[in-house]
């Protein structure tokens, strides 16, 4: 392959089971029905989460990779995994100010991936995307800033 | 403009390796992908072309050309070969997801009619993917 410098995206898919229920205190008891469903069943309910996380920088001309996927996993277990696996979201410290919608999920997701983007590691490395499934067919996506959260359902 | 993305598939081995570190280095970095005996995978290559949809035909590219082109360009050399071993491009480079990636973009780069290369998808395994937009991207 040519000397050339080449920026690629490289994207991993990791998955969680969490419970949560869509419930805002300053909301009453039918304000939270009719604005959350059935996702503000008291008892909570979960889902298999998705969490696609894409970085972008330059391939190593050493190694050929944007970024050794061992460290993105460990990253990935250490700061996400073991904190959002079989937890219930409403009781994570994360959410304590926000619903566990899961556009406020992607979100954190987004601020949890940016620090491995800072890692010193990594100095060209940047967070492109958090693409978040809920079920198979809602899907959300953020970018980063303001106003750029996508939401999908199909 | 309209996105069209065509898929394909390959089965290949390979095996990360640098001839210039010490073995020691090698699994260190590459881990269990060190294993010099290769182990492999089932590809999937996403190729997504960009252009206009012709206004007789309906087309953006005439699929059958673009199914074509990828079995010339890409499958019939990967599939079921050692990438490491049997395809040239690798001889120097380390066959990463991302490398390949790059190494797609090059074969292909035109040699699609009417239509520009947009970004090409390889995916490991299904968890596990790279996207290349080409060298100014």
């Amino acid at each position: 392959m040519s000397g050339r410098r080449v920026i690629a995206h490289f994207s991993r898919r990791y998955h969680f089971s969490a419970a949560h229920r869509l419930h805002v205190d300053a909301l009453s008891a039918e304000e939270n029905r009719a604005t959350f469903g059935k996702c503000n069943n008291p008892f909570g309910h979960g889902h298999n989460y998705v969490v696609e996380v894409t970085v972008s920088g330059p391939v190593d001309k050493t190694t050929g990779m944007v970024v050794n996927l061992s460290d993105l996993d460990l990253f990935a277990r250490r700061e996400m995994l073991d904190l959002f696996d079989h937890a219930n979201l409403n009781e994570l410290e994360n959410f304590r100010d926000r619903v566990t919608t899961t556009e406020n999920v992607c979100v954190e997701m987004w601020s949890i991936f940016a620090r491995f983007a800072e890692l010193k590691e990594y100095p060209e490395v940047r967070l492109e995307r958090i693409r978040m499934e809920e079920t198979g067919n809602n899907s959300f996506e953020y970018f980063g800033g303001e106003r750029q959260l996508v939401a999908r359902s199909f | 403009m309209i996105l069209l993305t065509r898929k394909a598939e390959f089965s290949a081995a390979h095996f990360y390796w640098n001839p210039a570190w010490s073995e020691e280095e090698n699994v260190r970095v590459f881990g269990k992908c060190a294993n010099r005996q290769g182990h492999g995978h089932n590809y999937t290559l996403e190729v997504t072309v960009e252009g206009e949809i012709d206004p007789v035909s309906g087309f953006v590219v005439d699929l059958k050309q673009l199914k074509d082109i990828l079995e010339r360009e890409v499958v019939s050399v990967y599939d079921h070969r050692h990438l490491n071993f049997e395809v040239p491009e690798f001889e120097h480079a380390i066959p990463t997801t991302e490398n390949i990636a790059v190494a797609i973009w090059r074969r292909l780069e035109g040699k699609i009619e009417n239509a520009k290369l947009h970004r090409v998808r390889v995916y490991e395994m299904p968890d596990l993917f790279a996207d290349f937009y080409g060298e100014g991207a």
